[in-house]
Parts: C-alpha cells; sequence; structure tokens
C-alpha cells in the first residue's frame, strides 16, 4: 500500500503527526445510567455539538501555518476534543435515544475533520508554493564546464554526400594519397606529355625515378577499383589531393575531393544527370537544379562542368560551378581491362572545399585549412 | 581567348538585336567559358577624329609644350572657311603635322570623370584635348598621345567607333583539347553553327601564284616534330611604316601590344586564323634554314633576352651560324626584326603539340604562339597565313614577295574514324536519329561516309584532337546540347554500406568532438627542422622521411610520419590568435619512409599484367591512419562553479581511451618513454602486447622549442593498428541485490594502479561486477614512497543473493592477490 503525497517535498514535516507523544489522562465519564430514562446528556445536545464544531471551525480557519494547524487539532480532533467526549456520552443514553445522538455526533465528527482537512489542504498549498518559490533558481545561469568540440566541416560534408551514395547503393572506396603516377595519369588517359604532369603543376615524391606523385585528384582510387573489380562498379571516392597552388582566398594545395565512378551495361549520361540531379536535391534542397556546360578532361568523353543553382544561397538563388563530370573515356576502361563495347561508365567529381564555401557562405579558404577552432567550432558535431 | 564582338561580326552574320547575354549563352553552351565581357569604359560627349594642321612649340616653360592648331570637322556655322578648327595645347611630342589624332572636345567627358573644357593654360586657349589611349581608358600607353596615322580617316568624325569604344570584347576560356578555338577563325565558326547562320571563312582565300625558285633554302631534318614547314621571303618592307590603328586597335582589344608592323602583322594573322608565325630579319639569317634538334650544348639567346641552354629534346630553327629559333615557342635575339629591317623571312609552321608542351615548360615560356601550337593548329592554313601576312605588309609596308614560299609537307593522310551511327544516343542516352548525327558531323567540317549507320569519320584538318569515336561521340552530343539529355537514376546493385574500418574512422572523429576535441586538419607537410623541435632522435623510424621533390616549402619538404607538428602547429595558432584553452584533433594519413622500391609505369592500351599491377601497387607505401589530439590551457573553464580544470597528461591518455572505446577495442595503458613526451609523463598504449600510440605531457624543453604552454599534452595513435573490434556480447544482468565493499591499499609509488587493479579483479573473480578506483592518497599515516589506493568494489552473483561470508571471501581474495602481486598493505 503506497503513501499518497499531495506533493512530494521531502523537507516538509508531516503535519498531520501528533506533536506531543505525551498522553493526557482520561477525563471522567459519564455513567451508565441504564435504569433511568430518559436521561440527558448535556454534551450531547445539539446545541452543544454544533458548538464545538463552530470553535473547531473558527480555530481551524484561525491556523496561519501548518504549525499552528497542528497546534489547534488535538483541541479539536484529538483524544480530548469535545465531540470524541461526547461520543464516548454515548453509552449514558438509553437505548432508543443513542441512534439520534450518534448521528449527531457522527455529523459533528465529520463536520469538524472535513474543516481540519480543507484547511490543512489549503495550508498545504500555500506552503507547497512558498518552497517551490524558494527554492528557484536562475535556470538561465551557463553550465558550459566541457569545452564543446566539433568536427571540421570537410569531414561533415564529405560523410553527408558520401552517405547519400550509400543511400544508393553505392560503396566509398579509399586510396593512397601517395599514389603511383601511372595511376594518377597514365591510366587516365594524361599521357607523359601532359602539362598537368609537370613540377609546376603535380607534387613528385624524389627520387626522380620513384614513379610516385601526390595524387592530384581522387581518381586513381577509380582506376585501382576498376582493376580490382569487374563491373557492375558503384563507388565514390572522397578524399585529401593535391596540387601546387599558393594557399589564398579560393586557393589551397591540399584540398579534398568526392569523386564519383559508375560502370555497368547501358549506362548513359542520362544516368550521370539523375545521379548528380539527386546528389544536388540532398545537399543544397528540393528545389536545387543542375547544368551542364560543354568541358574537357583526359579521362571523360563526353565531358561536362556542372554548375548547381539553389535557392537557399546565401547571396541569393544562383548559379555556381560546382564540378566536373562526363563518360568514362573508353581508353581508361581499356587501360584498367574493361570492355568498352560491353560496359560504359560515368564519373564526376566535385571539390569539398568549394562546395563547402558556397553551402555555408565561406568566403576565405584559409579559414578551411589554418585549423582555427572559432571557424570549426562554429559547425559543431554535426551528425 | 579574348574577341572582339566587331571582328566577329566581319565574319558572322550575327543576326540584328542580339544581345550580349544571348551571345554569353551561347558561348557557354558550346564550351567556351565566358571569363569576362570587356567593355571600354564610358566617355560622353564630343570625342572626334583630328586633324593636326600646325604645331607651335612653346619654349621658357619648364618642359617643351606645344600649342596645335587641330581641325576637328566642317564648321557648323557659316562663313569661317568651312572648316572647324582649334587651338589646343598639348605636352606630348609623338606627332607630327598632317597626323590624325583624337579630340576631346569641350564638354567631353573622359574615363574616370575627366571632365574637359577651353580653359587658358601656357598663355594660351587650350579649345580641348589630344587624348592618350590611357586617358581614353583602352590601354596603359602614356608615353605620348594616340596617333591614328595620316589618313583614312576625316576630321570630325565620332571617335568612339574609330576607337572601338562601342565594342565588346568576349575573353574566352578555351580548353586544351580545342586548339581550333584559339582564333577568330575557330570561334566564328562554331558560333555560327550555334546560332544558326551563315559566316565567311577568313582562311578561304586563295594564295597568289608566287613563281620562281624558293626564297630561302629549308631543310627539315625531323618529320616527326614538324610535318609541315611554310616560309616566304618578302623585301621592300619600309622599316619606318607604323601598324595602321585598326590593326594596332584589334591587338590592344585581343592583349597583344603593338610592337612593328611585321610583328603586329604576324599577331594579327595568328589571332585570325590561329597560325602562329615568326617573323626573321632576312639579312640576319646565315645560309640555309634546317629544323633540327638540339644538340648537346647548344644555346640559343630567345627575343626575351636570356640565354638559354639546349636540351636534346628541343626543336630548333637553325641556320649556319647555329639555333636561331626555339621552333614553335620563341624566336632567336639574333635575328629579331629591327628598326632597319626591310627584308623579312615569315614562317609558318605546323608542329608536334606534344614536343612544343615540353619545350614551353622545360625554358618556362607560355607565349601565344606556344599556347595554340601546343593545343594543335590546323596544318591546312601555313600557306594560307603566309599569303594574308604577305598582303597586309604589301599594303602598310610596301614589302613584296620574292620566289615561290618554302612549302615542306611531310603530312600523311589522316585516318578515318569508325563510328556506329548509334553510338552517341547509346552514351548520351538520347535517340538521335543517324541522319542527325551525320549532320553534326559535317557542320563541325567532318568528312563522314558510309551507310547512315556505319561511318567512316574524317575530321576536318584543325581538329587534331578528334582521333577516337569517343570524341566524335562529344561533338554530337554537345552540338545537339547537353540541355536534351534527360535525368534518369541508375539501379545499382545492392551495397555493403559503410566498411568496418570507415565505420571506425567516423565513430573516432564523432568520440573525440564529443570529448570536447575540435577537428583541425592540416597540410601533411614537414621539415626535419620540426622534428628537431619534437626532440625526435636520429635513429627513430619517424626520421626516415619521403621527401618531395618540388615541395611549397624548403622548411617542410618531406610527408608527415606523426600528427603532432601540424597538430602543434595548429595549437600555436590558436593560441597566437588568442585562444587560451585549445583542444585539436586531426586524424589522417601518415607517410612513413623507409625502403621503396620504383613504381613501373606500363603501357595504357591494355590492363598491364599482375606482375606489373602487383610491383605497381608494392611500390606505394603503406600509409597508415592515424589519430591525435593536442591540448593546452583548460579542458574545463573557470566559471561561477569554481575554478577551471587545466588539461593534463591524463586528459591526453583519456583521449586515447576515447578513441579505443569508438573503436571497440580495449585499450592498456603502461609507462613508457618517447619523444616528444615527458619521460616521467608517457603513456605507452598498448591493444595486446602491440604499443599502438603514446599519450601524456609533453617533454619541458619541447615546449620551450615550440615556444608553447608548459604542461601542453599529446596523444597520437595508429588507428590501422587497432585490430578488429570482436561482436560485443550482451552481458547477464542480474536483479540480485549487490553487496559494495570499499577497501584501501597501500602500495609503493613505482606499482602502476593498473596493476593493482588487475589483481584485485583478478582475485574478486566472478562475482566482481564493478571495480572502482575512488581515491589516490599520499601522506601521513601513509608511509613516504607509498599511496593509499582506495577501491569501490560491487559484487554480485547472477543467480542468487550473495551472502555475507561469499562477499567476504571474494573481497579477501582480491586484497590476496594484489598483495601477492604488488605488495600491497591493506590499510585497516
Amino acid at each position: 500500500m503506497g503513501v499518497v503525497h499531495v506533493l512530494a517535498v521531502p523537507v516538509a514535516p508531516d503535519p498531520g503527526a501528533p506533536t506531543s507523544s505525551v498522553r493526557a489522562e482520561w477525563p471522567p465519564v459519564s455513567g451508565a445510567n441504564d435504569p433511568y430514562d430518559p436521561k440527558q446528556v448535556a454534551a450531547l445536545s445539539a446545541e452543544a455539538l454544533d458548538a464545538a464544531v463552530h470553535a473547531a471551525t473558527e480555530a481551524f480557519a484561525a491556523a496561519g501555518d501548518l504549525d499552528a494547524l497542528a497546534a489547534v487539532r488535538p483541541a479539536h480532533l484529538g483524544d480530548r476534543a469535545p465531540i470524541l467526549l461526547a461520543r464516548r456520552e454515548l453509552g449514558a443514553l438509553p437505548p432508543h435515544a443513542r441512534s439520534d445522538a450518534g448521528k449527531r455526533v457522527n455529523a459533528a465528527r465529520v463536520a469538524v475533520t472535513e474543516a481540519h482537512a480543507a484547511r490543512l489542504a489549503v495550508l498545504e498549498a500555500e506552503r507547497d508554493e512558498r518552497v517551490l518559490r524558494q527554492e528557484r533558481v536562475d535556470v538561465t545561469l551557463p553550465w558550459d564546464r566541457a569545452l564543446p568540440g566539433a568536427r571540421h566541416p570537410l569531414t561533415t560534408l564529405t560523410d553527408r554526400i558520401s552517405d547519400v551514395f550509400v543511400g544508393m547503393g553505392y560503396e566509398i572506396a579509399e586510396g593512397p594519397e601517395l599514389e603511383a603516377e601511372w595511376l594518377n595519369f597514365d591510366a587516365l588517359n594524361t599521357g607523359p606529355d601532359h602539362p598537368a604532369r609537370s613540377l609546376a603543376d603535380t607534387f613528385f615524391v624524389a627520387p626522380e625515378d620513384s614513379g610516385l606523385v601526390l595524387r592530384t585528384h581522387t581518381s586513381p582510387v577509380q582506376a585501382r577499383t576498376m582493376l580490382e573489380r569487374r563491373p557492375p562498379i558503384y563507388v565514390v571516392a572522397p578524399g585529401r589531393v593535391y596540387r601546387t597552388d599558393e594557399l589564398d582566398a579560393t586557393h589551397t594545395p591540399v584540398f579534398h575531393q568526392v569523386e564519383g565512378l559508375a560502370v555497368d551495361r547501358g549506362l548513359t549520361m542520362a544516368h550521370l544527370r539523375g545521379t548528380l540531379d539527386h546528389l544536388a536535391r540532398q545537399l543544397f534542397g528540393a528545389d536545387a537544379l543542375t547544368r551542364w556546360r560543354p568541358h574537357f578532361f583526359p579521362f571523360t568523353e563526353p565531358s561536362a562542368e556542372f554548375d548547381v543553382w539553389f535557392p537557399e544561397h546565401r547571396d541569393g538563388p544562383r548559379w555556381v560551378e560546382w564540378g566536373g563530370c562526363g563518360m568514362v573515356n573508353p581508353r581508361v576502361l581499356v587501360a584498367c581491362g574493361i570492355d568498352p563495347e560491353e560496359h560504359t561508365g560515368f564519373a564526376f567529381g566535385m571539390g569539398i572545399e568549394r562546395a563547402l564555401q558556397f553551402r555555408s557562405g565561406v568566403g576565405d579558404m584559409r579559414d578551411i585549412v589554418e585549423g582555427d577552432v572559432r571557424f570549426t567550432s562554429a559547425f559543431g558535431v554535426e551528425q | 581567348m579574348k574577341v572582339p564582338i566587331s571582328w566577329l561580326s566581319e565574319h558572322v552574320d550575327i543576326p540584328a538585336g542580339t544581345t550580349v547575354e544571348e551571345l554569353d549563352e551561347a558561348f557557354v553552351r558550346l564550351g567556351f567559358e565566358v571569363e569576362e565581357v570587356l567593355r571600354a569604359p564610358v566617355t560622353t560627349g564630343p570625342l572626334v577624329v583630328g586633324r593636326v594642321l600646325e604645331i607651335e612649340e612653346l619654349t621658357g616653360f619648364k618642359k617643351p609644350i606645344r600649342y596645335c592648331q587641330v581641325e576637328v570637322g566642317e564648321e557648323a556655322s557659316p562663313g569661317a572657311g568651312g572648316r572647324d578648327v582649334r587651338g589646343i595645347v598639348c605636352g606630348a611630342r609623338n606627332f607630327a603635322v598632317g597626323d590624325l589624332v583624337v579630340v576631346a572636345l569641350p564638354g567631353a567627358v573622359l574615363p574616370g570623370g575627366f571632365a574637359i573644357a577651353a580653359r587658358s593654360t601656357y598663355d594660351h586657349v587650350s579649345d580641348g584635348m589630344i587624348c592618350s589611349v590611357r586617358e581614353l581608358g583602352i590601354g596603359e600607353d602614356h608615353a605620348g598621345i594616340l596617333v591614328l596615322g595620316q589618313d583614312g580617316f576625316t576630321p570630325g568624325t565620332p571617335a568612339a567607333g574609330v576607337l572601338g569604344l562601342d565594342d565588346v570584347v568576349f575573353d574566352l576560356e578555351v580548353t586544351p583539347d580545342r586548339g581550333y578555338a584559339m582564333s577568330l577563325r575557330g570561334i566564328a565558326r562554331d558560333l555560327a553553327g550555334a546560332l544558326g547562320v551563315d559566316w565567311r571563312d577568313p582562311a578561304a582565300l586563295t594564295p597568289p601564284a608566287w613563281s620562281g625558285e624558293p626564297g630561302w633554302a629549308v631543310e627539315v631534318a625531323d618529320p616527326a616534330r614538324c610535318d609541315r614547314f611554310s616560309m616566304l621571303a618578302m623585301e621592300g618592307l619600309d622599316p619606318a611604316a607604323p601598324s595602321p590603328w585598326e590593326l594596332r586597335r584589334r591587338l590592344a582589344q585581343c592583349g597583344i601590344r603593338s610592337i612593328s608592323l611585321a610583328v603586329d602583322v604576324t599577331n594579327i594573322v595568328m589571332l585570325e586564323l590561329g597560325q602562329p608565325m615568326h617573323a626573321f630579319d632576312r639579312d640576319t639569317v646565315t645560309g640555309p634554314i634546317t629544323v633540327r634538334l638540339a644538340a648537346t650544348g647548344e644555346r640559343l639567346t630567345t627575343l626575351d633576352g636570356v640565354d638559354r641552354a639546349l636540351t636534346s629534346d628541343d626543336l630548333l630553327i637553325a641556320d649556319e651560324s647555329g639555333p636561331i629559333g626555339l621552333a614553335g615557342v620563341m624566336g632567336g635575339a639574333s635575328t629579331e626584326i629591327g628598326a632597319n629591317t626591310t627584308a623579312v623571312l615569315l614562317e609558318a609552321a605546323h608542329w608536334e603539340p606534344a614536343g612544343i608542351g615540353r619545350g614551353v615548360r622545360r625554358h618556362k615560356l607560355p607565349s601565344e604562339a606556344a599556347k595554340r601550337f601546343e593545343r594543335g593548329t590546323d596544318p591546312d592554313v601555313t600557306v594560307v597565313a603566309l599569303a594574308r601576312a604577305a598582303a597586309l605588309l604589301a599594303e602598310h609596308g610596301g614589302a613584296h614577295v620574292v620566289g615561290a614560299p618554302v612549302d615542306l609537307d611531310a603530312r600523311r593522310p589522316r585516318p578515318a574514324i569508325a563510328l556506329d551511327a548509334g553510338r552517341p544516343g547509346r552514351i548520351a542516352g538520347v535517340a538521335y536519329p543517324p541522319s542527325q548525327v551525320v549532320e553534326v558531323l559535317q557542320a563541325i567540317g567532318a568528312t563522314v561516309e558510309g551507310d547512315g549507320q556505319q561511318l567512316q569519320v574524317t575530321p576536318p584538318s584543325w581538329r587534331g584532337d578528334l582521333t577516337d569515336p569517343a570524341d566524335l561521340v562529344e561533338e554530337v552530343v554537345r552540338y545537339l546540347g547537353f540541355d536534351e539529355i534527360p535525368s534518369v537514376l541508375p539501379t545499382a546493385p545492392p551495397g555493403r554500406g559503410l566498411t568496418e574500418r570507415q565505420r571506425r574512422r567516423r565513430s573516432i572523429g564523432r568520440a573525440l568532438a564529443d570529448a570536447g576535441y575540435v577537428e583541425a586538419p592540416s597540410y601533411p607537410f614537414v621539415g626535419e627542422a620540426q622534428l628537431d623541435a619534437l626532440g625526435v632522435p636520429a635513429d627513430d623510424a619517424r626520421r626516415q622521411l619521403i621527401t618531395l621533390r618540388n615541395p611549397l616549402s624548403e622548411e617542410a619538404p618531406a610527408m608527415r610520419t606523426t600528427l603532432l607538428p601540424g597538430l602543434l602547429g595548429t595549437l600555436a595558432r590558436n593560441l597566437a590568435r588568442g585562444q587560451r584553452d585549445v583542444a585539436v584533433f586531426e586524424h589522417g594519413a601518415v607517410f612513413p619512409g623507409g625502403p621503396s622500391t620504383q613504381a613501373p609505369v606500363p603501357g595504357v592500351d591494355r590492363r598491364p599484367d599482375d606482375d606489373v599491377l602487383a610491383a605497381l601497387l608494392g611500390a606505394v607505401p603503406e600509409q597508415p591512419w592515424h589519430v591525435g589530439v593536442v591540448l593546452a590551457g583548460n579542458v574545463e573553464p573557470r566559471g561561477w562553479w569554481g575554478p577551471g580544470r587545466p588539461g593534463s597528461w591524463a586528459d591526453a591518455v583519456q583521449a586515447a581511451r576515447a578513441v579505443a572505446a569508438a573503436a571497440g577495442v580495449e585499450l592498456t595503458v603502461r609507462a613508457g618513454e618517447l619523444a616528444p613526451w615527458h619521460p616521467g609523463r608517457c603513456a605507452e598504449l598498448l591493444v595486446g602486447d602491440r604499443v599502438v600510440g603514446h599519450a601524456g605531457e609533453l617533454h619541458p624543453r619541447v615546449c620551450a622549442a615550440l615556444d608553447l604552454p608548459a604542461r601542453t599534452c599529446a596523444m597520437e595513435l595508429d588507428v590501422d593498428a587497432l585490430p578488429a573490434a570482436p561482436v560485443a556480447v550482451g552481458p547477464h544482468v542480474s536483479t540480485f541485490p549487490p553487496v559494495l565493499v570499499d577497501l584501501a591499499l597501500v602500495v609503493a609509488d613505482a606499482v602502476p594502479a593498473a596493476d593493482v587493479e588487475a589483481a584485485l579483479r583478478e582475485g574478486a573473480g566472478e562475482l566482481l561486477e564493478v571495480l572502482r578506483l575512488f581515491d589516490v592518497y599520499t601522506g601521513a599515516p601513509v608511509p613516504a614512497g607509498s599511496r593509499s589506493l582506495a577501491y569501490a568494489l560491487t559484487l554480485r552473483a547472477p543467480d542468487r543473493t550473495l551472502t555475507g561470508e561469499e562477499a567476504n571471501a571474494a573481497r579477501d581474495a582480491a586484497i590476496a592477490v594484489a598483495v601477492e602481486r604488488t605488495g600491497a598493505v591493506l590499510r585497516g
């Protein structure tokens, strides 16, 4: 059996508890008057009971707090209270009178009890309100006892893009940043005389004949994937890449890309467009649009650059350059051992820094690369 | 490539009313990025062509000044002799009586708000101004005023049209595959196609029937690098003849400086036809010309005055004196057109593009000519270009052709490309009718043969880039518009989701961010000095660096072998910017050096065989994924709750534990010693027996060397060394009441808490549910050299309520093992 608390206020004393453990002497009781009939017992008169009820009600009402109420309670509801004493007098009445007087006594007792309970409820409510008021705290006080950490927005944006593709059934492919020159260039239809293969554009690993570079794009991951497995291939490769640019507001020599590759039977530029449209809507909202402009990349043919339009651009709805795409050049498929007559493929790529710049309104590339905690913290952990 | 619309419209029937925006869109659709639309700055008011009639030299001033009478048109009011002549003061001296100049009359406002009014100066009233190109906002030259020449314009003609002030110039980005578009001719052809209008090919001229012996003796020794070499000799050039204004204006609009008539003519022909040319001063050329590769040790002083050492890959124009030009890249100084040149040799050749590209990069000479040769020029137009240049030099310089042109043509017939007419549609995902495919290919200049389905396509001479069916597919799809391609999502086969490794990396990043660290990826470049500052010893594996041949900075020429230099750099940058409490993390690849093999470079005509591929992949060094943190200042800031808590070695170790927990592996910690950590505050992090990382406080010397706050802490761990996480096993959760036991053990300082804990766990056995160290106490009554470790044990049985005896037995057993293993003494 449970105890019902009006309010769970453990600090409050129980106001119903007796205030004293010392029991007083019982007063004398009128003796049985069996042979007598009738005998009037003054204490049971309606007037006396009404007076007792009245006195009790007055006393309870006069009690200003729970302590005062507890103090007056014994006088009206205690063992020596008039109504309780009167009740003991019932035995002095002849049987036929007992019923009537008993009802009167009980009614009086209920009236007093209820008056007490009502007053108790009022005073308890007042007490509770006062206590809670006193316990009030300033909930606006800070409690930032732990430093807030953050993930870099390049990481979270990369994850977000990866997740869109994972949702489409793609796998996330990875490869080394320090990469074989053949995989970074030759396999991607970028011959030895291509301008990108110069010290002015690409970081080369010493010694001169190492055959290693810092990858200039994540495309060698595509080459690795195609060399490693048979179609159908649906992968995206996010990662860090390197070009010998100086750091300024729009360039960084170390940056991040996400590239996608699909090789399957019957893939067309329409599938490429559908894929990019889906990504655009996932990243930039349901109203995002894409458009293509003819371009040139050695590893795709046809090639295009693609732009995205979205209404939430911080400078107002507009087209922004986003990345490059195209159908995998059959020469690339051949170098990776895939028959271009049987399979076609599409590929696309975009810079994460750039996407971050226009998606989050980052004006200066240096803010992205310098590791200032004020910049990164603004992005939080972003799930 | 800068293209003035005025010039373009001479060759393309651009519909009247076509806006600049419409042209812009057409160019973009064609694949020419519009980098800029250039317009001359605005000039308002009367700006006219004037003729200088008289020049009075004013003396007695600080500098020589001229007072000129300039005819600026017909007199508006009758009775003044019909001519409007103004007196104008001018400080320039580069003009003579009879010259046509540009005059801003009172009321004109030149760019920059420069208002012209009649005003008194140098004791004369100047009734206007004779302008320089800079004042007109169409050039930088301010050495003198703009002289338009002696004829060609009537005084009073509004100058805006003459100057091209009303013209629009498109600056187009031409991708490297489309060399033909590095010319007005190529742009005009494409634009006409895009607009569906007629155009006139400037190369469609028939060279005159020159007769006689070739004008010079020429031999091409390397036809592989030069399959067509054409040359024309001219004499009688007036060395003083200026370039006509029209020509100079066009060069200026296209961003090319006017030099002399002969050079300007070669440049204008290059812009028009896409055929770069070179003009030699014939009288400085000695003997027959040979086109050959350089011999070892040969040198050439190029037009820019630089004496260059040549390599055996440099293709030369040479005469009996030796090299006189770096073929297709830059001419030689010894045969340069000079102020007295009256006879010239004009050269127009077709060079093998890749060789030009190598030369450009080797000598760092990216010229306008090389830019075109490198992309591939039209070998058909060499003689046309010579004829065009000869006509201009005859017209403006009085020169005439001597003898017949040289034309050494070693070209082989161009092979046709087999194309299935359905292929473009299959690639694009659009059903192009075969007839449409044929039409497009013909529109771009290709010759198409075949039955309508299986096509034999011979690309036009100016499209050296079209070699594969895929190239033709691109032409068709691009011509018909990318906008036609629908949007269809492909159906990928069921995927596997993220790999365990990928999930682990994400978990680690999140765990550290949740623990208060801010992710800060840094550039992965390091130098020896950074490792010195960290106190990394010479024989440490982290000293085995992979270096770059062309690093960004000589201070950091190598790839990182540890994350700490980058992290500490980030920390220092944040501190320098006023942060006090910084905790950052990075995870990424490191690049350990060591023995390496050379990566082979196989061909690309097929998949490399397995051995070659294995060698190739094997030559790429392992690049393990590390995670690291550094922290300085408070990890809990001070606040109204009390003082802050400074980060310590323990936070660094805890970061490692957070990483391990995120990775689902159990990490053990023991005392270690490794640079750059404090030798007494360095934790070695292990999984099983394998050391996977270190954490702790940095060595005070390291903090001093890097100017970091004392007690900066760091952790670095090799994520790839962590074993795969086992599948977690769900424990049985007992619902029986626990018995809570506290005990304190006094152990020697040298005994690691981890050993004590391990002993207690072992001794308590299976009834132990939780063991927690809740206090470490030193000081009386604990003897010096010892400390008291207080543990709270939660004991619980899976299947019953423990009796007091059982609990006591477990407790006693735990203590007994600890006493035995660690010399601990139970504290009473």
